[in-house]
């Protein structure tokens, strides 16, 4: 049974939980920065610079990983979300994205190869990329709307270098997630689909949309629904949402995609709207109540948690959907949907 | 499909606007050739505007870099929010420009086209490619050996098409076939069938190929007679007619070149059908033979002008109002009243009768958009001729029926509240309602709240609406809300007028009255919502679900974090810097300067017609706006009845236009400017206000004061009016002739911005002088191109109306330009405007926004009013 096919079946039968976020544990482990550097000789200040750890403290990495193993979640995700080169730039590590990424996806797939053979169920191991702090839609120079930073081709080349690096070290999944700009996402769909062109084989992608303001629309101005026509070419396995807000304020976006998506749903919020302080402070018990809801209106298949989210959310959310029925996909449409900003359809 | 194509198509069937295509608009090539790409935006805004579901962008031009110009707008587009919401069309012929836009593209664009003109190969490798970018594609019938033209070869290559797209997984449903439209009646016999076979292509396609789209050029089709714009309209209206039952999801069109079918001229829709259809071996000649009659449009117009004179009365009626021709109607309303006596009927029965039947029609054409404001206002006039001519006889029967019959559909106050004397928009609807046979109490302008209340209890009046123009108007509307709630009235009140909002009926003026509260959008609607307020049955569903919507906006409104405002300590540290050695030197004539009679023929040459149509509820640009596809003729003829008005008030001098300039030395003191008149002891003194939202990155917190210098500075200011307007107002309003009056009101309003910006170039380049050489033209003035601002009192930089008798005083402008103002600072005549002038070259226009506490307690202390006032004249932006 091919990648694709596997986490359809398991996602047939229960609603599957993904893993939590890595920035705040990685906080939490006190590294310095000749602990970030390692031994890469890299000469910019790496402090900060998450991603590097994959390659140079490993078993930190592994140990987030298997907490959340433990949590109960089955799709894991690499700490990959800056490991591409527009965004290690910023570090002066371009030339570590192969090798961040690489060992990225070792560190989950043996940690999770670790977690099947103790007890038999498969993990999903899913290379994450973000959005790059670059836009293909908007114009960073106010005075001059045509202006871009950055073109498709580049963003595409970008994507397909870390595509490449995660697949090699063995991801079966690609995640193209906070999706804030839908051009950005559909150059990495084309590069991760012309990489599986190129490998011969499926790349199953999972895509993840962020909304910027909760009318429901991501920076680039794309609504929901003119998101999914958009990058529903790219047959993605799972489409879904995160991060943008809380649960509770992310639920009428679900409630619409759920309707419309003919794929596997995936919706990871943050645990609630940060503090004054910039902090998370909703406890794993409410966070679990509201994603709860959502499953029980039958509208996802996947669950998880972006920022804000420890361990124990992920736990309590595991809890709280436990033997609660999964969400039925809905059958293919055959009318002409279009999109600009808003979807556009044309009767079948 | 019996109806307007374009209106019923809006489910199933898309027209696909060419008008950002160059080879199908002449104007939109000659922008992009041109480079102005600004203008060409507003083209594709425009069209979306319109109603275009998907936009069709094309620039395979010779002399154009078609690559550069396709991504170059391509992505200015993707910064237009209101554009950017529909999907594009990409349309090339060449695959490097269209892989080009697809690139810049974010949303699911439809590629045309692709085709196996080159091949299997080809055409699969560019398939792939749209199946990569996830794009639907538009696969025209061609192949190696040609375009299809037969019926069978069209059916085989789209078939044979289809099976090769779906063999590598196209999506079906991403398909359009475009089958090629040819152009039939051409004089070759091979040509005639080619209309019939696209159509029964079509069928043929959409049964072998499940789940295609189809689509057609369709000016191809009348090709033969180029020139002869009413046989195309009627050929493309008829082939459509046909060809959307037949399976036809959408073409390319100029919409504005389509005629309802079943108003085309019955003989010339047979031909057409007769060519389209083949239904006859002559057809072709026929045809032909019958276009010769339609060459210039004249012709026919005096034809039907002529035929209309003939039918029954009700029906010449009925057209009279339609079309709003008053020509005949008093000698048509006799004829009616007339033939009713002899019969025993009565002179009520004709407005009951044929009259009501009209202004119905006129009612529902205006209600479903196929009717626009001009006409209902031409309409209103000829309803009123017929009804004055009635009244006498009405009058005469009373005196023997002691009971009036007639009864109105209900009776509805309207007045222009206290301190405000703007009533185009109020008269406007005033007239839509009387159409509508609503009876209007019309109170005129300046209207304090006692006497609206007594006038709607005197009259037993069904409801009350307010108008007004000015954000002072805003809080007198609630006081009359707040005195009907006291009064203990329950009838309903209706708000409109431009600054009117429904957030503000919402927040500030339903929960000041316990009855109906209903914010009215605009004349439109006013029909609308006064049936349903006097309607048994929808009446409380109606009122309920307004409130519920203001209960909405209400708690939307208490649940949203309003914008982080900085202290006004913060806001002033973050003032806006300006290079102040870039000052104006000082003006070459200083002091005032008085116009008594300002040329109206050349402020003619300075009037922007875009906010006359927006008057009149026309949306869109001038002067694109005159060919717009949907309002665009009834645009032409008001601007025509415009420009006659305008050559008969100029040639006979109905009005006068008076102003007065005056430029003075000034400082900046803190956010005041102080002006120091000459042989003038004290200082007059310019309180402005800071914007204090916080803002993004190094964006300043600005302030008017901000252009000026402390070390010494200029500063200007202006009052211009219309003068005489009054007697010609009034022998239209005698002559029941809305349409001239609100006409006459709308061009005075242009003439006093003309003047504005006619006098604003005058000080620019000669009283002040600062930019003597500048030349520029009414477009560049209307986009101001130029340096320098002049900001009026109540506008967004300067929304403060009380600083304008402070600027009155400085221009004396009651003595030197006549003008009066209200209580609530609203100017007197209506068409006048004043404001500063500012000649900093950084000077801007920004809006202040909302404000904090600290700088209202602030600004009140230096205007010197308590803070009661001062929270009154600021409310708008407190919260």
């Amino acid at each position: 049974m091919s990648a694709r096919e596997r986490l359809q079946q398991a996602a047939r039968q229960a609603i599957l939980i993904k893993d939590g976020p890595y920035g705040t544990a990685i906080q939490n482990a006190k590294l310095s920065a000749e602990d970030y550097a390692g031994d890469t000789g890299l000469t910019d200040d790496q402090k900060g610079n998450n991603d590097l750890v994959n390659l140079t403290q490993p078993q930190v990495i592994r140990a987030i990983c298997d907490q959340y193993l433990d949590a109960g979640a089955r799709v894991l995700a690499t700490n990959t979300f800056n490991a591409n080169r527009i965004s290690q730039a910023d570090y002066g590590a371009e030339d570590q994205v192969r090798a961040i990424n690489v060992s990225a996806a070792k560190i989950i797939r043996e940690a999770c190869d670790a977690a099947t053979a103790k007890d038999g169920l498969e993990r999903f191991v899913c290379g994450a990329m973000g959005p790059t702090n670059k836009t293909l839609s908007l114009s960073p120079d106010v005075e001059d709307p045509g202006y871009r930073e950055v073109t498709f081709d580049e963003v595409k080349d970008v994507y397909r270098e870390q595509a490449a690096a995660l697949i090699e070290g063995g991801v079966d999944y690609i995640l193209i997630e906070t999706v804030f700009d839908t051009l950005n996402c559909k150059a990495a769909c084309l590069a991760v689909m012309e990489l599986a062109e190129d490998l011969g084989r499926d790349v199953p992608l999972m895509i993840s949309l962020t909304l910027t303001d909760l009318s429901g629309r991501n920076l680039s101005g794309h609504t929901v629904e003119a998101f999914w026509n958009t990058v529903r070419h790219a047959k993605p396995v799972t489409i879904g949402l995160n991060c943008s807000f809380g649960a509770d304020q992310l639920r009428p976006h679900v409630k619409v995609l759920s309707a419309s998506a003919d794929t596997l749903l995936m919706a990871y919020p943050n645990a609630g709207l940060p503090n004054e302080l910039g902090e998370y402070d909703e406890l794993p018990e409410t966070t679990a109540s509201l994603v709860r809801q959502w499953a029980e209106a039958g509208q996802v298949n996947i669950l998880g948690g972006c920022c804000g989210n420890t361990p124990q959310h992920i736990a309590a959310m595991a809890k709280a959907v436990e033997g609660l029925p999964v969400r039925k996909i809905p059958a293919r449409d055959t009318a002409m949907q279009l999109a600009g900003l808003e979807p556009f359809t044309i009767a079948a | 499909m019996t109806d307007n194509i374009p209106a019923a198509s809006i489910a199933r069937f898309v027209n696909i606007g060419e008008r950002t295509n160059v080879t199908g608009s002449a104007r939109f090539k000659k922008l992009i050739m041109a480079d102005d790409y600004t203008a060409a935006v507003e083209v594709a805004r425009q069209q979306v505007e319109n109603g275009a579901q998907v936009i069709d962008v094309n620039m395979d031009e010779g002399l154009l870099d078609a690559e550069h110009a396709m991504t170059t707008f391509l992505k200015l587009i993707a910064a237009e929010p209101d554009i950017a919401r529909v999907p594009v069309m990409i349309d090339s012929s060449k695959w490097d420009v269209i892989e080009a836009g697809l690139k810049c593209v974010s949303g699911k664009p439809i590629v045309n086209s692709i085709s196996m003109k080159e091949g299997e190969e080809a055409f699969l490798e560019q398939a792939r490619k749209c199946m990569g970018y996830g794009a639907a594609a538009v696969v025209m019938a061609f192949d190696e050996t040609g375009q299809a033209d037969t019926k069978a070869r069209k059916v085989e290559i789209c078939t044979r098409a289809y099976k090769l797209l779906t063999g590598i997984g196209f999506p079906p449903e991403d398909i359009i076939f475009d089958p090629n439209i040819f152009a039939v009646a051409t004089g070759i016999e091979e040509h005639n069938r080619y209309g019939l076979d696209f159509l029964e292509a079509l069928t043929e396609i959409k049964a072998a190929c499940p789940h295609v789209k189809t689509s057609g050029g369709l000016s191809n089709l009348s090709f033969s007679f180029r020139g002869n714009e009413t046989v195309r309209r009627a050929m493309h209206s008829v082939f459509l007619y046909h060809a959307i039952p037949a399976g036809l999801d959408m073409a390319i069109v100029n919409a504005g070149q389509l005629d309802v079918y079943d108003q085309i001229d019955p003989t010339l829709r047979d031909a057409c059908e007769d060519v389209i259809l083949m239904r006859s071996d002559d057809a072709t000649e026929q045809l032909i033979d019958l276009a010769e009659s339609y060459k210039g449009k004249s012709v026919a117009d005096e034809k039907a002008a002529e035929e209309w004179r003939g039918w029954a009365v009700e029906r010449r009626l009925e057209h009279a109002l339609v079309k709003g021709i008053d020509a005949h109607v008093v000698s048509d309303t006799e004829e009616a009243r007339a033939a009713l006596e002899a019969s025993g009927g009565r002179p009520i029965e004709v407005i009951e009768g044929p009259l009501m039947d009209g202004m119905n029609v006129v009612g529902d054409l205006f209600g479903s958009g196929k009717m626009f404001l001009p006409q209902v206002v031409k309409s209103a006039r000829v309803m009123k001729k017929a009804v004055a001519h009635l009244i006498p006889f009405i009058e005469a029967e009373k005196e023997l029926l002691p009971e009036a019959e007639r009864k109105a559909k209900g009776k509805i106050v309207m007045a222009t509240v206290k301190g405000d004397v703007h009533d185009i928009g109020k008269n406007i609807v005033g007239v839509v309602l009387q159409c509508n046979g609503y009876d209007v109490v019309d109170l005129g302008v300046m209207v304090p709240w006692q006497d609206i209340l007594k006038s709607a209890n005197d009259n037993k009046a069904d409801m009350i609406g307010l108008s007004g123009l000015i954000t002072p108007s805003l809080d007198e509307m609630v006081t009359v809300a707040e005195e009907m709630q006291r009064a203990e009235m329950t009838m309903p009140l209706l708000i409109g007028g431009a600054t009117t909002s429904k957030v503000h009926t919402a927040l500030k003026i339903d929960p000041a009255y316990p009855g109906p509260v209903i914010h009215v959008l605009d004349a439109s609607r006013a029909v609308g919502v006064a049936s349903k307020l006097l309607s048994d049955t929808q009446k409380d569903g109606f009122v309920d679900d307004t409130a519920s919507e203001y209960v909405k906006v209400r708690d939307a409104r208490a649940g949203k974090t309003p914008s982080v405002l900085l202290s006004l300590e913060e806001a002033r540290a973050n003032f806006y810097d300006a290079f102040l050695s870039d000052k104006p030197a000082p003006p070459q004539q200083p002091g005032v300067h008085v116009f008594d009679d300002w040329d109206l023929a050349k402020l003619r040459e300075f009037i922007d017609w875009t906010p006359f149509f927006r008057a009149w509820e026309l949306h869109g640009n001038y002067p694109a706006i005159l060919t717009d596809e949907v309002v665009g003729e009834t645009a032409s003829q008001l601007f025509d009845d415009a420009n006659d008005m305008l050559d008969q008030l100029i040639a006979e001098k109905w009005l006068t236009a008076r102003g007065v300039a005056g430029l003075w030395p000034c400082a900046r003191d803190g956010d005041d400017v102080t002006i120091h008149r000459v042989n003038r002891e004290e200082h007059v003194r310019l309180p402005f206000l800071r914007q204090q939202v916080k803002k993004s990155r190094d964006r300043a917190n600005m302030c008017l004061a901000d252009f000026i210098d402390p070390a010494g500075d200029w500063i200007g200011g202006f009052a211009v009016g219309i003068h005489g307007i009054e007697p010609h107002s009034a022998r239209f309003q005698a002559d029941k002739d809305d349409y001239s009056d609100i006409l006459l009101k709308a061009l005075a309003d242009r003439f006093a911005e003309a003047f504005a910006e006619a006098l604003h170039q005058h000080v620019r380049t000669d009283l002040w002088g600062y930019a003597p050489g500048e030349q520029l033209d009414n477009l560049a003035l209307i986009k101001e191109q130029y340096r320098g601002i002049r900001p009026a009192p109540g506008y967004p930089a300067c929304p403060d109306h009380s600083l304008k008798p402070t600027l009155f005083e400085l221009l004396d402008a009651e003595k030197n330009v006549g003008l009066n103002l209200t209580e609530n600072f609203a100017m007197y005549p209506t068409a006048a405007v004043s404001g500063f002038y500012f000649g900093h070259p950084e000077a801007q226009y920004f809006g202040v926004a909302r404000i904090g506490r600290d700088q209202l307690e602030d600004y009140a202390a230096r205007r010197g009013v308590d803070l009661s006032t001062a929270e009154r004249w600021l409310r708008p932006n407190l919260d």
